[in-house]
């Protein structure tokens, strides 16, 4: 089924390709409610669904690759996030006036590419994947981007490809040692199998290129360049889809294949995740640009997933599913957040022609609606109740309090500072006097306030209600929990 | 030599008695035009013959043809692994010939030279795959470097005599290196068959905590290994690459990176797998060839970063990719379980490069005939010059990073992971470290034709059909390969199955 999107993306015309391309990602994000949809919860916990598999592609003994995809609870959720942002990604470009049509091919590239990496189950397809997304967001920043594009789109490439030489070693240590690239043998084949290498070692190599992606201080430089140079609709990606390969990576490989090993370094990741969280926070204060403003929050953001994936140790062999889902629900809100951040920083950037927060000012009489979304975005931003970045800390928070307590405390400070910087960041981009070179700006009109109410739904649905997303995500995460389960209870013996 | 000879080797002979054809036709027809297709259509008959032999041979291993050294003496073997190097050989040559016909302008006169003299070459080449012993091994060689010294000081400018005259003297200055090395085995074991070798040194009993048992079969060991490292351009014997690829005429280049180096790569096979493969030596010659391929990939990224000339930075990047290979030769000596991985490794990777590479020498073949530089410079705004021609550059540039969907991905991959499996896990990773290096030379060549703003807006065209068509060929090859590499998968274990059982 997923590879229908495939297919979808090499034929195309030369004429009306807007249009196509609208239609192509609508289609998506149609197929991935439906998906999202035929989900079954009942299907039992450890199952994956809407299986596609051709076992004969590479059918070789010494290099045995299938074409498997399916999803599961935590990749369904993940189907959807990237379905409604690779629409968002598509409207939001409606103003790029230079080599459209190969600028909409990359966008639709990648978005399969991402699409491919949530729903592979063969490590090598994951990994084919994962290295696809590459070459189109390498040509995404650097043709139409801004500022330093180049340099940042190199850096980006090179950051990524650098974590993934790691990630392709790890890959094959496996293969070799346990004969399948099968994700869904592999957790077993791991914990049965003698490894080539040592299994701690194996683990770091994979772990390496999710840190990267995800980012992990002090492997995040790539990350500022590459957001305030990317274009909008890139951006949005960049922020909501891309960064979550980093953390999906870690929830479906370094988490459910070596539940031994992320038991004994959780404490590192609970601290790397405090330490995200305090350093993104605290550079943020000092940004004037909005777009790397929203950037390093990002860093700060990923902070939390780390935090939440830090639980899996659990308190006297009993591992709870709220740390997990918690942080398997912030990958889910900060896409949503995020992308909406950046979607509307490139609406005002489009109207007022500056992301320079002192030049901004008193925007609000002029563009209400941008204002209001953006006063929306920010609170979900900063953990409003109500709004699902609330629903998603709280998890994170109450799972981990109870594993890392003094670390959960000093972490809880990076809301404080959120809420500082995000209202800082309003008050004075949107309100106060107005500069007045700015006085004849205009809203967003009705056309550009459609993917941004699709955003502010998805964000208040997921808040008020969040019940079918984070029903679906524990269900992935059960299976996960019950193999930390028995680490831990053998840990105890 | 009886008829069955004869036509074991008909394929090499087809290809020398085509050349021969050329040379006469052009003496006797004045239309110079004729002689790219007579050379294109000509190749079907050596590629019919290859075929025929193939299914000839069926599951019967190998047919052999004697020479008469005195005693009875095996000299040339028709095997699947040779014919897999024939089918390659004679691919590439079609794709030079064709990538050829329009640049062969430039030496009008001269054009049914040039092309039996690729020919020739190639059939040197041929021979190569099949030898099993040492001084047909000799000959091939020299049959193979001697016409393309020629070639490469065929523009008769200076870069290209130049380029023609070092080829020659290193060449030979390589071959002589060969030649004792070969000598000093053959004092060694008494023979010069590459199977007697084994046997003879399978009898003696070597001392395991010394290299290779003894100093003088060390000795010519590594003198054997630097004289094919010439052929393969490997570190320490790269020095030539640069100033050749750069003076040759393009296609000329593009036949040396990649004819020479499956040749090449076919001979180290044949003497190693079947001349040295016992345990113990190749415990040795293995550790040898993980550290020139982490010299040669480190040595070659690392240079070609500096380049200017897209033609000598191709030619640090092939340096950095006989590296790539020599990955999986040194995976295969390590007996472990799925030994083949390794060689068979090899086979897959020069079958994809050969394809990558074409592709990308077609496209420079093409803008810089029109452009009149091989500066990376002169590439800027290609993509709105040239857009088929700077997709297929960029594609073929992708592939030799390798990522997907390409045959260079699958490939990487592959040979990466026959290091793993043999329990080279550091060699596997210094590989793909280079990988990433050798991203931002590619990619800045990618830059430069998609980002930069060009001179002039004139539009520059994909070139007259025959150059179209081995471009397509080229290309299809790359992404076919890239996203089902299973039959040239399987194709390359079966050939190399006669090797190592």
């Amino acid at each position: 089924m997923a590879g229908a999107f495939m297919i979808a993306l090499f034929i195309r015309g030369d004429r009306n390709i807007r249009i196509f391309a609208a239609a192509v990602s609508l289609a998506e994000l149609v197929l991935a409610i439906v998906i999202f949809a035929l989900f079954d919860l009942d299907a039992g916990a450890d199952q994956y669904q809407l299986i596609d598999k051709a076992e004969n592609w590479i059918p070789i003994d010494s290099f045995k690759v299938q074409y498997f995809l399916g999803i599961d609870g935590i990749s369904a959720p993940m189907v959807l996030l990237t379905g409604l942002l690779g629409s968002v990604a598509v409207y939001s470009s409606w103003s790029v006036k230079t080599r459209v049509r190969e600028y909409f091919m990359w966008l639709l590239a990648l978005q399969s590419a991402v699409m491919g990496v949530f729903t592979a189950l063969d490590f090598f397809m994951f990994f084919l994947f994962w290295e696809l997304e590459l070459i189109p967001m390498f040509f995404l920043i650097s043709i139409w981007g801004s500022g330093r594009r180049e340099y940042s789109a190199m850096k980006f490439v090179i950051f990524t490809i650098l974590g993934s030489a790691f990630m392709l070693i790890g890959i094959l240590v496996l293969f070799y040692s346990t004969g399948t690239f099968d994700m869904t043998l592999l957790p077993e084949a791991i914990a049965n199998g003698k490894l080539l290498l040592p299994i701690g070692t194996v683990f770091t190599l994979l772990f390496i290129a999710f840190a990267v992606k995800l980012p992990i201080w002090p492997l995040h430089t790539w990350l500022p360049d590459a957001h305030t140079d990317a274009p909008t609709a890139a951006s949005v990606m960049l922020a909501g889809v891309l960064l979550k390969m980093g953390a999906y990576g870690m929830i479906r490989v370094s988490v459910s294949m070596f539940p031994g090993v992320i038991s004994d370094i959780a404490w590192l990741l609970a601290t790397a995740g405090v330490v995200n969280i305090l350093y993104g926070a605290a550079v943020v204060l000092r940004q004037t640009d909005l777009k790397r403003l929203i950037a390093f929050s990002s860093i700060s953001h990923m902070g939390f997933v780390l935090l939440g994936l830090s639980v899996v140790v659990g308190v006297d062999g009993a591992v709870s599913t709220v740390g997990l889902t918690g942080a398997a629900l912030q990958m889910f809100t900060h896409g949503t957040i995020t992308g909406l951040l950046f979607l509307l920083v490139g609406y005002i950037y489009e109207k007022a022609h500056t992301r320079y927060i002192p030049d901004l000012g008193g925007l609000a009489g002029k563009m209400p609606l941008l204002t209001a979304s953006l006063v929306v975005a920010g609170l979900a931003s900063l953990g409003l109740p109500s709004t699902s970045g609330f629903v998603a800390e709280i998890h994170v928070f109450l799972g981990a309090f109870a594993v890392w307590s003094w670390l959960t405390a000093i972490g809880a400070f990076g809301v404080v500072i959120t809420a500082a910087y995000v209202l800082w960041m309003i008050q004075r981009s949107m309100f106060g006097p107005r500069n007045p070179h700015l006085d004849d700006v205009s809203d967003a009109t009705p056309l550009e306030m459609l993917p941004v109410a699709a955003m502010v739904i998805a964000i208040m649905v997921v808040g008020i209600y969040p019940s079918p997303i984070a029903d679906v995500f524990s269900s992935g995460l059960a299976p996960i929990v019950d193999s930390l389960q028995n680490v831990g209870v053998a840990g105890l013996r | 030599m009886t008829f069955h000879d004869i036509y074991l080797l008909s394929p090499e002979m087809s290809m020398a008695g085509l050349a021969a054809v050329l040379i006469l036709v052009d003496l006797v027809f004045s239309k110079k035009s004729a002689l790219t297709a007579i050379a294109f259509v000509g190749l079907a008959i050596p590629l019919t013959l290859s075929i025929v032999l193939w299914v000839d041979l069926n599951d019967q291993a190998v047919t052999q043809m004697d020479a008469d050294f005195g005693t009875e003496t095996v000299a040339f073997v028709v095997d699947k692994f040779s014919l897999f190097f024939k089918f390659l050989i004679v691919a590439i040559v079609a794709l030079v010939v064709l990538a050829s016909s329009e640049y062969a302008d430039k030496f009008q006169r001269f054009r049914a030279e040039y092309f039996a003299l690729i020919l020739f070459s190639a059939s040197g080449m041929m021979l190569l795959a099949s030898t099993v012993e040492l001084i047909s091994i000799y000959v091939s060689l020299e049959l193979t470097s001697l016409p393309l010294a020629a070639l490469a000081a065929f523009l008769r400018d200076d870069k290209s005599a130049e380029s023609g005259l070092k080829f020659l003297i290193l060449s030979t200055i390589s071959s002589a290196v060969l030649l004792y090395g070969m000598v000093l085995i053959y004092g060694f074991t008494g023979t010069t068959v590459l199977a007697d070798i084994a046997t003879q040194l399978g009898a003696i009993d070597l001392s395991a905590d010394e290299a290779f048992g003894a100093n003088v079969l060390l000795f010519g060991v590594v003198l054997v290994i630097a004289g094919f490292g010439f052929k393969i351009a490997s570190v320490p014997f790269q020095m030539w690459a640069p100033d050749v690829y750069e003076g040759a005429p393009t296609p000329i280049t593009a036949f040396l990176s990649v004819a020479s180096k499956a040749a090449g790569f076919a001979v180290i096979l044949r003497v190693f797998y079947v001349a040295f493969d016992s345990e113990m030596l190749s415990r040795d010659w293995a550790a040898v060839f993980a550290v020139l391929a982490i010299l040669s990939m480190s040595f070659g990224n690392l240079v070609a970063i500096l380049q200017t000339n897209i033609k000598r930075m191709l030619a640090y990047s092939t340096v950095a990719h006989a590296g790539y290979l020599m990955v999986g030769l040194s995976a295969v000596a390590a007996r472990v379980p799925e030994a083949i991985a390794g060689p068979s490794g090899v086979l897959f990777y020069v079958s994809g490069y050969a394809a990558t590479n074409l592709a990308a020498f077609a496209a420079i073949i093409a803008i810089s005939n029109r452009v009149g530089s091989d500066r990376i410079d002169a590439f800027a705004g290609m993509s709105r010059r040239a857009p088929f021609l700077a997709g297929v550059l960029g594609f073929a540039l992708v592939s030799l990073i390798g990522i997907p969907p390409t045959v260079g991905f699958m490939a990487k991959i592959y040979i990466f992971g026959a290091a793993v499996n043999a329990n080279l896990e550091w060699l596997a990773l210094a590989g793909v470290i280079n990988s990433v290096i050798s991203a931002y030379y590619y990619l800045r060549v990618i830059k430069v034709m998609y980002l930069q703003a060009p001179e002039d807006e004139s539009h520059v065209s994909s070139g007259g059909m025959p150059l179209k068509i081995a471009i397509f060929v080229a290309m299809a090859g790359t992404g076919f390969f890239g996203i089902y590499p299973t039959p040239l998968i399987n194709a390359a274990r079966t050939a190399i199955g006669v090797l190592i059982s």
